[in-house]
């Protein structure tokens, strides 16, 4: 096996080298076989989906609850759930978020102490998300008796989320010319003045675009709502926080592991609409970005 | 009376000490400048006087500094209204991101003062007093960044005014400006000795020996010679002193 890694490696080497002497930019070889390598597999991913899911993109589609008949089957309470989902993460990580930022970049003195909770964070961040599900159920679930709620949900899903919206916040303040700061203390401004009205205005765009996608990570996560409850058959609108509650990714996962095949046309259905919504906060979430930057430079 | 009294003043960066036994006082609304090669301490010197070194951590500071004969290194001082009283200019112009009007109202605002008229009222006398009105009174809501060096600098000085101090630190304010806005510069801090007192850290002797009435030549933390502009530039005491100023000076090492 590691002779034909090797071999490989050398084929690779001696192509590149070859193209290297043909247009005298090697790299650019690997770089663009790997991107259309990365490429050609979303797209493929994209275009099967699409294919098979289009056709069931109807009226009764978004309007329709769960059912046992494929055709008749629909996302309405998967997609509000979501959408509660999306809002209540929001909500909740990014006053939480951005304090826990402000008070690590700006506040935390003892450079031992940062660097612990800094560890820590980064940690965190690498969790996998099954584990936030069973922290989510042994504390909110049963713990708080919030029961298996969007509630439960959203706040599980923002623990998860958290570590991001920390380090964008932390990364958007420290892009905040140090000038501006001194500046500030030098007319006699407290730390808090300085933090409120220079730092964190041209810091905003950053943190808002880090708690976007933040969202986008929780709205397409299925395992740990999978493990505090999420049910299959919601056969009412979510009302309140504190309803029982499917989303879309629950939703796909038991259309997907339903054995009859027409369940998939719905499963890749509801793909496309989580796609079309983690895109549009993504897009969101440049644009923010670009904004941002042409005003930290001007 | 003295308006700033500096006395036996020794500040270090970690372990480094970098101003050994300062002694200095300067009178009320005179210009004192501080000269001497790059990295003798003038700079810090300049903010041992309103405590913005205290930001770097592991500074540290033994000695006294008294200004309007209170000392403000005891721990009852209130540090942010001290540097109030104590305004800074800085080497590079630095107004806020903001709009000219914003820059120069935000020493109002973190005061608690919201009345619009009166900032409004404000904003128009520190331009002024600046001689910057003229020139940005129909832009006063574009960015402040969109000014030329020259009008930055100055707009920094009318943010400082805002707040009512009556010392100005300058650390080498002209340093990146053209020789005009120099000029302009130099003419504004004239007028502003009538109202205000005014250490200036320079790099440029001829700026020291016309804007200053004092001066202090620092050498590698150390404070030697400080004495009338007039006295300092044509009979200097000291034999460095005498060096430095006619350019024969050697750094050594």
């Amino acid at each position: 096996m590691n002779r034909v890694f090797l071999r490989l490696f050398k084929a690779i080497d001696a192509a590149g080298d070859w193209y290297d002497r043909q247009r005298g930019d090697g790299f650019a070889l690997y770089g663009l076989v790997f991107t259309l390598f990365v490429v050609a597999i979303v797209l493929g991913l994209f275009t099967y989906v699409s294919i098979a899911g289009f056709p069931r993109l109807g009226t009764r589609f978004f309007t329709g609850f769960a059912s046992r008949i494929p055709e008749q089957a629909g996302i309405l309470p998967a997609f509000l759930g979501t959408l509660w989902v999306m809002a209540l993460v929001f909500l909740i990580s990014f006053p939480l978020g951005v304090a826990a930022g402000i008070h690590l970049e700006r506040y935390v003195s003892q450079r031992r102490l940062a660097r612990l909770l800094e560890v820590n964070i980064t940690n965190l961040a690498g969790i996998p998300s099954i584990v936030y599900g069973l922290l989510g159920l042994q504390f909110f679930v049963r713990g708080l008796a919030l029961g298996e709620s969007i509630l439960a949900a959203s706040l599980t899903l923002s623990m998860m989320v958290l570590p991001l919206v920390i380090v964008a916040t932390r990364e958007a303040l420290r892009m905040v010319p140090g000038s501006v700061t001194e500046a500030a203390y030098a007319l006699g401004a407290t730390k808090w003045q300085t933090i409120w009205y220079h730092a964190l205005p041209l810091a905003f765009p950053g943190i808002i675009s880090g708690v976007l996608l933040a969202v986008t990570r929780a709205i397409g996560e299925a395992a740990p709502l999978l493990v505090i409850g999420a049910v299959a058959f919601v056969p009412f609108v979510p009302a309140s926080v504190f309803d029982y509650f499917t989303v879309l990714p629950v939703q796909i996962f038991f259309w997907a592991t339903k054995p009859q095949s027409s369940f998939l046309i719905n499963a890749s259905a509801a793909i496309l609409v989580l796609l079309a919504l983690t895109l549009l906060l993504n897009l969101l979430a440049v644009r923010i970005r670009e904004r941002w930057h042409k005003r930290i430079e001007s | 009376m003295f308006k700033i009294e500096v006395r036996d003043v020794h500040f270090w960066y970690g372990n480094s000490e970098v101003l050994h036994r300062i002694d200095l006082s300067m009178a009320p609304k005179t210009v004192t400048a501080l000269i001497g090669p790059s990295g003798c301490g003038k700079s810090t010197l300049l903010r041992v006087l309103n405590r913005m070194n205290e930001l770097i951590p592991g500074s540290r500071l033994s000695g006294e500094v008294f200004i309007d004969g209170r000392s403000i290194y005891t721990p009852d001082v209130d540090v942010y209204e001290l540097r109030k009283r104590v305004g800074m200019v800085f080497q590079k112009p630095n107004p806020f991101p903001k709009s000219i009007y914003e820059n120069v109202a935000f020493g109002l605002r973190i005061k608690g003062i919201n009345h619009r008229s009166f900032i409004d009222e404000k904003v128009e006398r520190t331009l002024r007093q600046v001689f910057l009105w003229e020139e940005v009174k129909d832009k006063l809501h574009k960015p402040a960044l969109a000014l030329s060096g020259g009008q930055q600098q100055r707009l920094c000085i009318a943010r400082a005014l805002a707040v009512e101090p009556s010392i100005l630190l300058m650390d080498e304010p002209a340093s990146s400006l053209d020789p005009i806005s120099t000029a302009k510069l130099e003419e504004l801090i004239y007028e502003l000795k009538q109202t205000y007192t005014i250490v200036l850290v320079t790099h440029n002797m001829q700026q020291a020996s016309r804007t200053s009435d004092r001066t202090a030549f620092l050498y590698k933390g150390n404070l030697i010679e400080y004495a009338d502009t007039a006295t300092f530039f044509t009979n200097p005491s000291s034999q460095s002193t005498q060096d430095y100023i006619t350019g024969r000076f050697r750094t050594e090492g």
